[in-house]
């Protein structure tokens, strides 16, 4: 498959270098046609997968790193994101939905990763996340 | 107002505060956080108590920037006021309604929708 692609990257706990990494993949996505309305939801899985594993796995520790890795076949992107730190179970992480929870002002990222990408996949240590979408067949 | 960049715009009309969002991407942690404390000091600070969110400007936004939001809406509500939502693109409204804070905000199409019977 000619447009396919795949690159690793390693980046400090620093969001703006995780900005960087996910311009890197939309541009490389959006170079091979990426539909538009399906790199709205990477970006925003994007976002709260690094922005997770910078603040939440690593805690903000400038010595941990971040591994990305992002890998497109021609119809699928699949993007690992791994950090530092000690992981956790994503069953714990309460509904934002529920009654209780929704006026709650966190615990939204896990779950709009889940909406807007084909499959998210957690390691057994919870320290490590592949998001993968299968591009829309545009009419 | 602590030093930064404004990140909203300000427009009285009559009782009304129209806030309207000046950055298309909503994303950045500190920006986040200079959005928050602008916010809130609409009501804190400026006592304000009718206020719209306008969305015009906004193509993407993240889950910390809805935790913002949400914690934007008690405060006004604490205050005795009221917050409306107004001019959200579809694909931003999606991310409302899988959360379900489209339950939670008062969304409606756009300024005058806001305005009207404010």
């Amino acid at each position: 498959m000619a447009d396919a692609f795949e690159f690793n990257v390693t980046i400090p706990s620093d969001t703006a270098q995780g900005h960087e990494v996910q311009e890197r993949i939309l541009s490389e996505l959006e170079k091979v046609g990426f539909p538009d309305q399906d790199l709205f939801g990477v970006k925003l899985a994007l976002e709260e997968g690094i922005v997770n594993a910078i603040k939440h796995g690593n805690g903000m520790d400038p010595s941990k790193n971040v591994f990305v890795k992002c890998e497109y076949d021609g119809v699928r992107v699949r993007v690992t994101i791994e950090d530092e730190g000690t992981g956790f179970d994503p069953q714990d992480v309460p509904d934002p939905t529920e009654d209780d929870n929704i006026e709650k002002p966190s615990g939204r990222g896990l779950m709009l990763m889940r909406a807007f990408m084909s499959h998210i996949e957690y390691n057994d240590k919870g320290n490590c996340v592949v998001l993968e979408k299968t591009r829309s067949v545009e009419e | 107002m602590s030093a930064g960049q404004r990140r909203l715009d300000i427009e009285q009309i009559g009782d009304v505060t129209i806030a309207k969002f000046v950055d298309k991407k909503i994303l950045d942690e500190n920006n986040i956080q200079m959005i928050g404390n602008q916010l809130f000091g609409l009501v804190e600070e400026d006592g304000r108590k009718k206020v719209v969110l306008d969305f015009t400007a906004v193509e993407y936004l993240s889950s910390a920037a809805l935790g913002k939001l949400i914690t934007m809406d008690k405060k006004v509500k604490a205050a005795g006021g009221k917050l409306r939502l107004c001019s959200i693109r579809p694909d931003i409204y999606e991310v409302f309604a899988i959360t379900r804070l489209n339950k939670l905000f008062d969304i409606v199409d756009d300024q005058d929708a806001a305005l009207a019977g404010f």
